[in-house]
């Protein structure tokens, strides 16, 4: 594995669109070829080298590349969109759209992220060690399909629209989030160690969320089934079990609809 | 003007009646005159590449308020498909509902000139002409909805014809508008009241009247003002299984019906984008090809032309004014559903659809589609369209253009279908070898449509007198090539003239020409039943007044009239 190091030195008038900045734009790239990758402000094509300082040579392919960006990145958007392989380590505040529509590899942001990171999320691993914005692994504006498979892990508190459209994978928030969870989703599993608001579920056809804090307001759409025990990564207690959207389509098996699984923690 | 020679090229023009041989096309003064009446031209050295007119497209859907609820509402249907602006070419983007600048570009490099807009709501005829004057190069028109019109139903009803065609006149001239299209007639008006008209023969809620007698009364008052264009149909029961038998029944309506025109079409009904209307069965699981059924009627009436509406296996946004429609989809595909009744006069309803080569019924669907051309004896009566965006994005014709030219890009695509077996076994395709010539490409892309549209005065052709629309592409007919080849090269134009301007130069846009609105004005005698009935409804039912219904002025800063007497 090969490291290239960026540093920021030059922050932008406005924001930075540094779609760029993935193993799969660098492999099989020297520092100053890197360098001269382009990025946008506004309507406007820059250097990547503007901005930062370059160190480093890529390896030969994206799974040979690890890439760690220093500094305050919080005007810097799209770190690791579309990547399919290798590392990203960004040891900052980041802004929209880190990983985004990421396909493999691993991102870990030492720092927050704005709004949008993992959206439409396909494989790979993304940590943010400390909170995400609005729409963490959510769908694209309009997209029917959110993230669809990987696992997105965040220390902290996560905003609003988590999971929106998702179709797979798995989010893991360590802290709150603020309402809108899972709304449409088809698949997948969302994870809230902290408490949550209002709204979750809304319009979800099938998938699960787990919350082991508490939940302001539940959707009048799910319905309280059962008591249940469960032991899952790391997760033990006894949970509430409710279903829903009962307002949506549901697939059948057996004849029996298949609903989205709301559990709330109610004891060890 | 400037003069233009394009020399040496490899010629199809059924109009001429040219099939491929080494021609020269003379440009003065934005016609195609005879080569010995230019003096000074600037020379096109079209050796070894194909020449033909400009496309013209008779059935897309390219402006107004649906189209514009697509852009609105699917913004991932622009994710990453933006392209800024870069010298005369002014920023494009969108991909199944593309922006208006990009339309006219994309049209521009497949070598079209003339796009019919397909289907206009008159209450929103400004809003269709404002987003027609924005799209650049392309001549216009744009056909508005007759067939859930509250006037339309209430004349046919008692069969008036004559008031039917003084409606038709005022409204042709209030919304400029081209052609009397009809779309699942007396469908949309019985959607809203929750139903819908699956067959000619169902009654529409409250008006006491049937599709059959809208077609038929619509045709005959279209042949009663002796219109450009014949009445345009969209039948009952799009898409869905076994409904080959209704669009039968609608066809059979024009029987015994002769164009009455002076604008040398031969046809009385144009039905569009057949493919939807050719299925067997009677659910999904055992839909089929009925094509040949079809064909076999519309190869033996030759008062009829149609277009074929090809899926081209994309993902994209469809789009229709038969409101029913739109909600059946949603039910099926679980996607976002925009629906809008357009008070007295029509709805529609939009949603994305991806066709999926996976999915068994988009790959009968796409069979279909080919079926219809390869079929046609006359390829000058059947035309390359995708009901853009319905079936598929109109910058996929050169591709449908590949498939319809051989049979290994057929079974290149075959072999791609999940479901190969099963889609060979419920259709025709797979044992039909005939490939298409480029003749007959141009028959079908631009003979055909401006004869049909009426306009074989203006389009379609490389006669002298005709307007020097001429496309010229790096292909050469008589070298072996591959089946991509013919995508590509169709795909991209070298060079393209629109009435005597080069819009294309070298691939690249060159101009943004000088676009013009077509609209026909049909004068009728006075008609004082009409114009008060007009002036009723307004005041009754109409959320505007009659003058803020008209479409005047700057919404056509470039029109082109095309007048018909019908005064008697
Ligand atoms: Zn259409």
């Amino acid at each position: 594995m090969e490291t290239v190091t960026l540093t920021i030195k030059n922050q932008p008038d406005l924001y930075l669109e540094a779609d760029n900045i993935t193993p799969d734009a660098f492999a099989g790239k020297k520092a100053d070829e890197i360098a001269n990758l382009h990025v946008y402000v506004g309507r406007e094509q820059h250097r990547l080298g503007d901005f930062f300082e370059v160190s480093g040579n890529a390896g030969a392919t994206p799974e040979e590349t690890k890439i760690v960006v220093n500094g305050d990145l919080s005007r810097v958007k799209y770190i690791g969109m579309k990547m399919t392989g290798g590392e990203v380590v960004a040891n900052g505040n980041a802004d929209m759209y880190v990983g985004a529509w990421m396909q493999g590899g691993k991102i870990t942001v030492n720092g927050n992220v704005d709004a949008f990171a993992g959206t439409g999320m396909k494989d790979g691993e993304l940590v943010i060690n400390g909170n995400a914005g609005n729409y963490l692994g959510a769908a694209y504006r309009g997209d029917w399909r959110g993230m669809q498979g990987g696992k997105i892990t965040v220390k902290g508190n996560a905003g609003s629209d988590l999971g929106t459209f998702m179709n797979g994978g798995e989010i893991i928030v360590g802290g709150d989030v603020d309402v809108h969870v899972a709304t449409h989703a088809e698949g997948g599993k969302i994870v809230i160690k902290g408490n949550a608001k209002s709204r979750l579920g809304g319009q979800m056809v099938e998938g699960e969320i787990y919350v082991l804090g508490n939940i302001d307001v539940m959707m009048p759409g799910f319905a309280y089934r059962e008591d249940v025990d469960i032991e899952m990564d790391g997760i033990k207690g006894r949970f509430a079990l409710y279903e829903g959207d009962l307002g949506e389509r549901h697939r059948k098996r057996k004849g029996q609809p298949i609903y989205a699984k709301l559990y709330q923690q109610i004891g060890a | 003007m400037a003069e233009y020679l394009i020399k040496n090229g490899f010629v199809f023009d059924p109009v001429l009646g040219i099939r491929g041989d080494q021609a020269d096309i003379a440009i003065k003064d934005g016609k195609i005159v005879e080569t010995n009446a230019i003096t000074n031209p600037k020379v096109i050295d079209a050796a070894g590449k194909t020449v033909m007119a400009g496309g013209v497209d008779i059935h897309a859907h390219v402006a107004g308020p649906k189209v514009n609820v697509g852009r609105n509402f699917r913004p991932e249907d622009k994710l990453f498909g933006y392209k800024p602006r870069n010298g005369i070419e002014r920023m494009q983007g969108g991909f199944s509902v593309p922006t208006t600048i990009r339309t006219g570009y994309n049209y521009a490099r497949m070598g079209y000139t003339t796009v019919m807009e397909a289907a206009m709501p008159p209450l929103y005829a400004r809003h269709t002409h404002e987003e027609m004057r924005d799209t650049p190069i392309l001549d216009q028109g744009a056909y508005p909805v007759f067939g859930n019109n509250w006037f339309v139903l209430e004349y046919l009803k008692n069969h008036e014809i004559e008031n039917t065609a003084a409606y038709i006149a005022w409204l042709l001239r209030a919304t400029k508008g081209y052609a009397v299209k009809v779309v699942n007639p007396g469908g949309t008006e019985a959607w809203a009241w929750g139903l819908n008209c699956e067959n000619v023969h169902d009654p529409v809620p409250y008006f006491d009247i049937t599709p059959a007698q809208i077609v038929t009364g619509l045709i005959e008052a279209n042949e009663y003002l002796g219109l450009p264009h014949s009445m345009h149909v969209h039948a009952n029961n799009l898409g869905n299984p076994g409904n080959y038998t209704t669009t039968l029944d609608t066809f059979k309506l024009s029987e015994g019906i002769k164009p009455k025109s002076k604008f040398g079409r031969d046809q009385v009904m144009h039905h569009t984008h057949v493919q939807f209307h050719s299925y067997g069965g009677d659910s999904w699981a055992n839909v089929d090809s009925r094509a040949r059924e079809i064909m076999d009627y519309v190869n033996s009436h030759d008062n009829i032309t149609i277009d074929m509406g090809q899926v081209t296996l994309d993902e994209t946004t469809t789009m229709t004014a038969d409101g029913p429609f739109e909600h059946h989809l949603t039910e099926l595909n679980h996607l976002k559903w925009a629906n809008a009744d357009v008070e007295l006069e029509t709805g529609s309803g939009v949603v994305p659809y991806v066709y999926s080569p996976n999915i068994k019924v988009c790959a009968i669907q796409w069979a279909i589609g080919l079926e219809l051309a390869l079929l046609a004896k006359d390829s000058s009566r059947i035309f390359l369209t995708t009901d853009h965006p319905n079936a598929g994005p109109f910058i996929r014709y050169p591709r449908v253009m590949k498939w319809l030219m051989s049979e290994e890009a057929r079974e290149q695509q075959f072999d791609a279908f999940k479901h190969k077996d099963k889609v060979i076994e419920a259709t025709n395709l797979a044992g039909i070898g005939r490939e298409l010539d480029l003749y007959e490409i141009a028959q079908m892309t631009r003979a055909g449509p401006a004869k049909s549209l009426g306009l074989a005065h203006m389009y379609g052709g490389l006669a002298p007198g005709l307007e020097a629309d001429v496309a010229v592409y790096d292909f050469n007919p008589n070298e072996p090539y591959a089946p991509d080849d013919i995508e590509k090269a169709f795909s991209n134009a070298e060079h393209l003239f629109k009435t005597g301007v080069q819009v294309v130069r070298d691939h690249e846009i060159a101009s943004n020409g000088n676009k013009r609105t077509l609209w026909v004005n049909a004068k009728v005698n006075e008609n004082p039943q009409v114009m008060r009935d007009v002036k009723e409804k307004f005041l009754r039912y109409y959320t505007v007044t009659l003058n803020n219904y008209e479409v005047t002025g700057h919404y056509l800063p470039n029109p082109y009239v095309i007048e018909v007497d019908a005064t008697q």
